[in-house]
């Protein structure tokens, strides 16, 4: 599984931050920044999950890899 | 859409001349729309004569969301205000506030006086950002936004925390089964007044004399539109600490926005005094009503009342569901130009009314819209709104509402409703009289 962000959705709800701060910082303009890159740990998974179903603006993608 | 009309990220933006305030030009410049309530009378049909200040709306809001959605009616209309749409649906109501093309901030309460084109000329509206459109906007709002991101509100919990404990002790002896407190006149209203004048660095000695100003002037436009007499007494209060801090500037909101540039120019006193006073209006009677209804509910659901307190952690999720379910704020548009919403000829100038509250009820975007679920999992509401203008103050609002939730609750353990709830008439929506009899006390 891996996680985008796309930054021009993002309006600063901060709910990512608030819901996986393993996965999310804030700026200081209190915009989202990813903190991880490519494969995702199983135990962040359900994290991942639940930041993309709280992100009001769906600016959290969460790509879902198909094991060949 | 361009990347500067959506993103707030620090990127180089357009240059555009600001006027705050009033501008030569005649900022003062507004029509008077033909509209007489009295002409009106009581609201019948929702549908087709919709009238969000009918003093029955506010108390049954959620019902006639529903009624509006099962009759099929994405769109309501009225005539009052000189014209009126008022979209119901999720769908309709992120459209809308997604584009500021076919819709401007110019002005963001519906009322008897609408900017004519002259007054308050786009994008950047008399109190910028909330009435800016892009690209103006962005700019506008970069300015406020460090001051209320994340890491610079955390630091104020434990300040908070102590602010909503002494409210409680104030209340003096209180004897189970029955004692009878009003949760939102003795509790609810003073936090949210009592932490931004904090955070500006108004003396504390102030805070009476600082709350009295507020609420005249916020109740001042609710009665009687056009009365500037509380505006000048607050505006002269505010220029004064402004002085002040600028003799003695200090680690505070209003030092810091003293020191917030624009090109390269720092900000007059004017200008700072504009910010803080739309810090008031936009921040004070909003979490006062969240604070109010979030405790209006647990009164009658002792049930999450208890898991509440058994359960700390699904406060995260609470909060977000007493937003959802209570959200205090529906905002307005007005039609930029005449265009087809989904087959409602929209005409310039028309009033938009933007209820995120009914947004948040959708059946299409939540489960169970209509249920509150204390633990709710997925929950994409917008009480905050939607788009460029998210609530600047959303984290600051969500550690009062919290904080105030969670001193409330473990302080009396178990209350119930007493007597009736008087509720806001307008686009704020929430409890302004609220009796609850106090069951047990915490020692
Ligand atoms: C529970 C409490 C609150 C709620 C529900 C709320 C809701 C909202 C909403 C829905 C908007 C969007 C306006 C639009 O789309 O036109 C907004 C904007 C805004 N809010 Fe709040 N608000 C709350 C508390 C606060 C606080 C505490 C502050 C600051 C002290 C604040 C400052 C602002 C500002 C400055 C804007 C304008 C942002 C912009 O236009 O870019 N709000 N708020
Ligand atoms: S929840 Fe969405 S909009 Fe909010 S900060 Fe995270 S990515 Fe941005």
């Amino acid at each position: 599984m891996r996680v985008h962000l796309d930054s021009e959705k993002c309006q600063g709800h901060n709910r990512c931050y608030a819901l996986a701060p393993e996965l999310f910082d804030v700026d200081d303009f209190g915009q989202a920044v990813l903190l991880v890159e490519g494969e995702l740990p199983e135990e962040l998974h359900g994290k991942a999950r639940l930041a993309a179903a709280n992100c009001p603006e769906y600016a959290i993608k969460i790509v879902e890899e198909t094991r060949p | 859409m361009s990347v500067d009309e959506t993103t707030t990220s620090p990127e180089p933006f357009e240059y555009v001349e600001p006027i705050f305030g009033d501008s030569p030009e005649g900022t003062h410049v507004w029509q008077r729309v033909p509209y007489n309530a009295d002409d009106y009378g009581p609201v019948g049909d929702f549908a087709t004569d919709f009238d969000h200040a009918d003093p029955a709306y506010n108390p049954n809001a959620p019902a006639v969301w529903k009624q509006l959605r099962e009759s099929g009616c994405p769109v309501a209309h009225s005539d009052r205000y000189g014209g009126m749409w008022v979209p119901i649906t999720h769908d309709t109501v992120n459209e809308i506030a997604y584009d500021t093309e076919n819709f401007t901030s110019r002005a963001v309460v519906v009322s008897v006086g609408r900017p004519g084109d002259l007054s308050l000329p786009a994008p950047i509206g008399g109190a910028p950002p909330i009435t800016s459109d892009p690209p103006f906007h962005n700019m506008a709002r970069r300015l406020l936004l460090p001051a209320f991101a994340p890491k610079k509100i955390e630091p104020w919990e434990p300040e908070i925390r102590l602010l909503c404990q002494r409210l409680l002790d104030d209340m003096g002896e209180i004897t189970p089964g029955e004692s009878i407190i009003d949760a939102a006149v003795q509790y609810a209203q003073h936090i949210p007044v009592n932490v931004i004048g904090r955070m500006l660095g108004f003396p504390e000695q102030d805070e009476e004399l600082f709350r009295k100003f507020v609420h005249d002037v916020l109740e001042r436009i609710a009665e009687e539109p056009g009365s500037r007499d509380g505006m000048d007494d607050l505006g002269k209060y505010i220029l004064t600490q402004i002085a002040e801090h600028r003799e003695n500037p200090r680690d505070d909101l209003t030092s810091y926005l003293l020191n917030v540039e624009i090109e390269g120019t720092p900000v007059d006193d004017e200008i700072a005094a504009g910010m803080i006073v739309l810090l008031l209006v936009a921040g004070i009677d909003t979490t006062w009503s969240a604070i109010g209804s979030s405790l209006w509910h647990l009164a009658q659901h002792p049930e999450d009342h208890q898991r509440l307190l058994d359960d700390p952690d699904v406060m995260t999720f609470a909060l977000e569901e007493f937003l959802r379910s209570y959200a205090p704020v529906t905002m307005a548009r007005m039609v930029a130009k005449d265009n087809d919403f989904h087959g409602c000829p929209m005409k310039k100038d028309d009033w938009v009314l933007l209820p995120f509250p009914a947004a948040n009820r959708d059946p299409h975007q939540f489960e169970d819209a209509d249920t509150f679920i204390v633990d709710r999992q997925e929950n994409r509401h917008a009480a905050f709104g939607l788009g460029i203008h998210r609530c600047l103050g959303s984290n600051l609002a969500r550690l009062e509402l919290k904080v105030a939730i969670e001193e409330f609750t473990k302080r009396f353990p178990r209350y119930e409703l007493a007597g009736d709830t008087r509720w806001s008439v307008g686009q704020i929506r929430g409890p302004r009289d609220l009796p609850v009899r106090i069951l047990e006390v915490a020692d």
